[in-house]
C-alpha cells in the first residue's frame, strides 16, 4: 500500500509524453564538476550552503563527463584548454546543454589578447549565457532556470 | 609531435589546434623504465575534481607508487602581465584581481605598493588600517575556500558547507565596501577607492564575534579526527632544507618549521605595529600545513580586532592628497579649476610614473607574492611581473612531495599546498 492507497482518490493526470520527458529532464540535471577560473568559485558558492543548488535537483556535480547533462563553462577558456574542453563536450551523452558562465566564457571579457578564446561558443554550442565578472550566484541560478524554460519547449520531433 | 586543427560544431576551423604527443618526447622527464613500458604513465587533469582548477600532472607510476610527477601548467594562462602593458596604471588594477582570484585584495595591494614605491606616494593612516583589515579578511576568505576544498578532496563533505557559509559573510562585507563580491578593485594607488561605509565597522565586529567559535567547530571536526589524521600525518613530507631549496614560502614553508613570514620579516602597511604570532609546524607533512593554517585564522582575527580598534580613532583622510596620482574629491570640482584639470588628466590619460624598477613582496594566503614593476616614464607599465607562490609550489614542491608517495595521497598533497591555478598561470 503506497501513498495512493492511503489517500484513496488521487485521480488521473493527463499530460503529453513530451511534457513529461521535458519535466523529468529539468528536475534532475547533473552538472559536470568542471571549473576553469574565478567564476568557478562563484559556481561553488552557488552549490554550497547559502544558495543551495540542490533545490533544483542539481547538488550532484559529476566529475566525469559521461555522467553529466550540463556543462557550466565557468571561467576563461584559454587556447591551451580549448581542445580539452571540446573533448569533454564530445564525451557527454545526449541530451547535453552548455551554460557559458561569466564574461570571459561568453565573449572573452576583459581579456582580449593572444591567450584567451573570445567566447566559448567558438568551440561548443551554448544554450544560455550568464553575464557578469563573476556573475553572482543568483545570476547563475537565473541562468539555470532560463535553461529549464528552454528545455520545456523542446519537441520530440526535433530529436536528432 | 603533430598538430590537428580543431573544428567547431559546424565543421569550420576554430583556429585552435590540438597537439598529439608521444612518449618519446618525454624522454628525460620520466625514468627510462617508462619508455619500455615497465612503469605506467598516467595523466591527471586538466579536468580533475581535485587539482583545484586546470592543473595537469603527468604521473609515472610503479604500481601505486609515484615514481615521478611532471606538472604541466598553462591551461589558464591569460596573458595578464602582457595585457597590463596596454592599460594605464589605474586600469591595470582590475587585471590583478583576476590573477589569484581567492586573494583579490592582496593582488591589488602588491600592485599598488609597487606603484607607491616607485612614485614615493604617501598612504594615509586610515587607508593603511583598512588595507590591513581587508587583507586579513581576504586571508580568512581564502583559507576557508582552501579548507572546504581540501576536506572535499579527502572525503569530508560537511566542512565544505560550513566553510562556505562563513565565507558568504565575508563576501557581504566586500560587497559593502566595493560593490563587488569577489573582484573588488578596492585598493588604489595612494589609498582606497572610497571610504568605508558607516555599516562597515559594525558588520566586521559582528563577524569577529561570530567567527572564532566557528574555527573551533572546524577544529573539533578535524584536528583529532582519527580518519583525518591517518590520511594526513606523515604524508607529503618536505624537510626545511628542501622547502627552502625549492623556493617554498608561506604556510608550505612554515609547515616545515621555518619561521619566515613577510609580514614580520619585511613589514609593509604597518604590520610591524600589530601583535600577532606566526604559527609553525614541525614535521612538514600535510597535517602540519593544515594545522598552521587553522592557527593562522585565529591570528587574522587578532589582527582584524586590533585594526578595528584603530579604525574607530583614525583620521578621515582615506587617500593621499598628491593630485598628480590621486583624483580630487568630487566636491572640489565645482570650485577649483586646478582640480578639474587634474581630474581630466587622470581620467583621460592616467598618471605617469618616474622611470625606474621596483620589486615589492607581501604575504599572500599562499606565500610570498611579489610584484616587479618597470616604468619607462610613460603612463603604462613597461613591464609587470608577478612572482606568485602557486607557480613556484606547483613546479617545485608538489613533484618533490609526491615522489615515492602513494597515488592516493597526491590529492591530499595538492590540497595542502593550496595552489590556485589563476595565480600559477596568470
Ligand atoms: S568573467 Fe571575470 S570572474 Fe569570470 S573567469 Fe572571467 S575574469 Fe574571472
Amino acid at each position: 500500500m503506497g501513498v495512493a492507497g492511503k489517500l484513496g482518490n488521487l485521480g488521473v493526470v493527463t499530460t503529453t509524453l513530451e511534457a513529461a520527458i521535458n519535466w523529468g529532464r529539468t528536475k534532475s540535471m547533473w552538472p559536470m564538476l568542471f571549473g576553469l577560473a574565478c567564476c568557478a568559485i562563484e559556481m561553488m558558492s552557488t552549490q554550497a550552503s547559502v544558495y543551495d543548488l540542490s533545490r533544483f535537483g542539481m547538488e550532484l556535480m559529476r566529475p566525469s563527463p559521461r555522467q553529466s547533462d550540463l556543462m557550466i563553462v565557468a571561467g576563461r577558456v584559454t587556447r591551451k584548454m580549448a581542445p580539452v574542453l571540446r573533448q569533454l563536450y564530445d564525451q557527454m551523452p545526449d541530451p547535453k546543454y552548455v551554460i557559458s558562465m561569466g564574461d570571459c566564457a561568453s565573449c572573452g571579457g576583459i581579456f582580449n589578447n593572444y591567450a584567451i578564446v573570445q567566447g566559448v561558443d567558438e568551440i561548443v554550442p551554448v544554450d544560455v549565457y550568464v553575464a557578469g565578472c563573476p556573475p553572482r550566484p543568483e545570476q547563475l541560478i537565473h541562468g539555470i532556470m532560463t535553461l529549464h524554460e528552454k528545455i520545456k519547449t523542446q519537441r520530440i520531433a526535433d530529436w536528432a | 609531435m603533430s598538430e590537428r586543427p580543431l573544428l567547431n560544431s559546424t565543421g569550420h576551423s576554430t583556429g585552435v589546434t590540438e597537439w598529439e604527443g608521444t612518449v618519446q618526447e618525454l624522454q628525460g622527464l620520466v625514468s627510462p623504465r617508462a619508455l619500455t613500458g615497465e612503469t605506467m604513465l598516467l595523466n591527471m587533469g586538466p579536468q580533475h575534481p581535485s587539482t583545484h582548477g586546470v592543473l595537469r600532472l603527468l604521473l609515472e607510476l610503479d604500481g601505486e607508487t609515484v615514481v615521478s610527477c611532471i606538472p604541466d601548467v598553462g591551461y589558464l594562462h591569460t596573458g595578464i602581465e602582457k595585457s597590463m602593458e596596454s592599460k594605464t596604471y589605474e586600469q591595470a588594477i582590475t587585471m590583478t584581481d583576476r590573477m589569484d582570484y581567492l586573494n583579490p585584495m592582496g593582488n591589488n595591494l602588491v600592485y599598488c605598493l609597487a606603484i607607491e614605491k616607485i612614485a614615493e606616494l604617501d598612504v594615509p593612516e586610515r587607508a593603511q588600517i583598512v588595507r590591513v583589515l581587508l587583507a586579513e579578511l581576504t586571508r580568512i576568505n581564502s583559507h576557508l575556500v582552501w579548507l572546504g576544498t581540501h576536506c572535499l578532496d579527502m572525503g569530508a563533505m560537511s566542512v565544505f558547507l560550513y566553510a562556505m557559509r562563513e565565507r558568504e559573510m565575508i563576501l557581504d562585507i566586500f560587497e559593502m565596501v566595493s560593490g563587488q563580491r569577489m573582484m573588488s578593485t578596492y585598493f588604489r594607488p595612494g589609498g582606497l577607492w572610497r571610504d568605508v561605509p558607516a555599516e562597515f565597522i559594525p558588520a566586521v565586529k559582528a563577524f569577529m564575534d561570530y567567527f572564532p567559535a566557528k574555527i573551533e567547530e572546524y577544529e573539533t571536526l578535524l584536528v583529532n579526527n582519527p580518519l583525518w589524521i591517518d590520511r594526513t600525518q606523515g604524508i607529503g613530507v618536505i624537510t626545511p632544507e628542501d622547502a627552502l631549496a625549492y623556493g617554498c614560502t608561506g604556510p608550505t614553508l612554515r609547515g616545515s618549521g621555518v619561521n619566515w613570514d613577510i609580514r614580520k620579516a619585511m613589514p609593509y602597511m604597518g604590520y610591524e605595529t600589530y601583535q600577532f604570532d606566526v604559527p609553525l609546524g614541525e614535521h612538514g607533512d600535510v597535517y602540519d600545513r593544515f594545522y598552521i593554517r587553522m592557527k593562522e585564522l585565529y591570528q587574522s582575527v587578532r589582527i582584524i580586532n586590533q585594526a578595528l580598534a584603530r579604525l574607530e580613532k583614525a583620521p578621515a583622510a582615506f587617500r593621499s592628497n598628491n593630485r598628480k596620482y590621486v583624483p580630487p574629491p568630487r566636491s572640489e570640482l565645482g570650485r577649483s579649476m586646478e582640480a578639474v584639470i587634474h581630474h581630466f588628466k587622470l581620467w583621460t590619460e592616467g598618471f605617469s610614473l618616474p622611470e625606474g624598477e621596483v620589486y615589492v613582496s607581501i604575504e599572500s594566503p599562499r606565500g610570498e607574492l611579489s610584484c616587479f614593476l618597470s616604468s619607462d616614464g610613460g603612463n603604462r607599465p613597461h613591464r609587470v611581473h608577478f612572482r606568485t607562490p602557486s607557480y613556484v609550489h606547483t613546479m617545485g614542491a608538489i613533484p618533490k612531495m609526491a615522489k615515492d608517495g602513494m597515488l592516493a595521497d597526491l590529492v591530499g598533497i595538492i590540497g595542502s599546498v593550496d595552489i590556485v591555478l589563476g595565480d600559477c598561470d596568470r
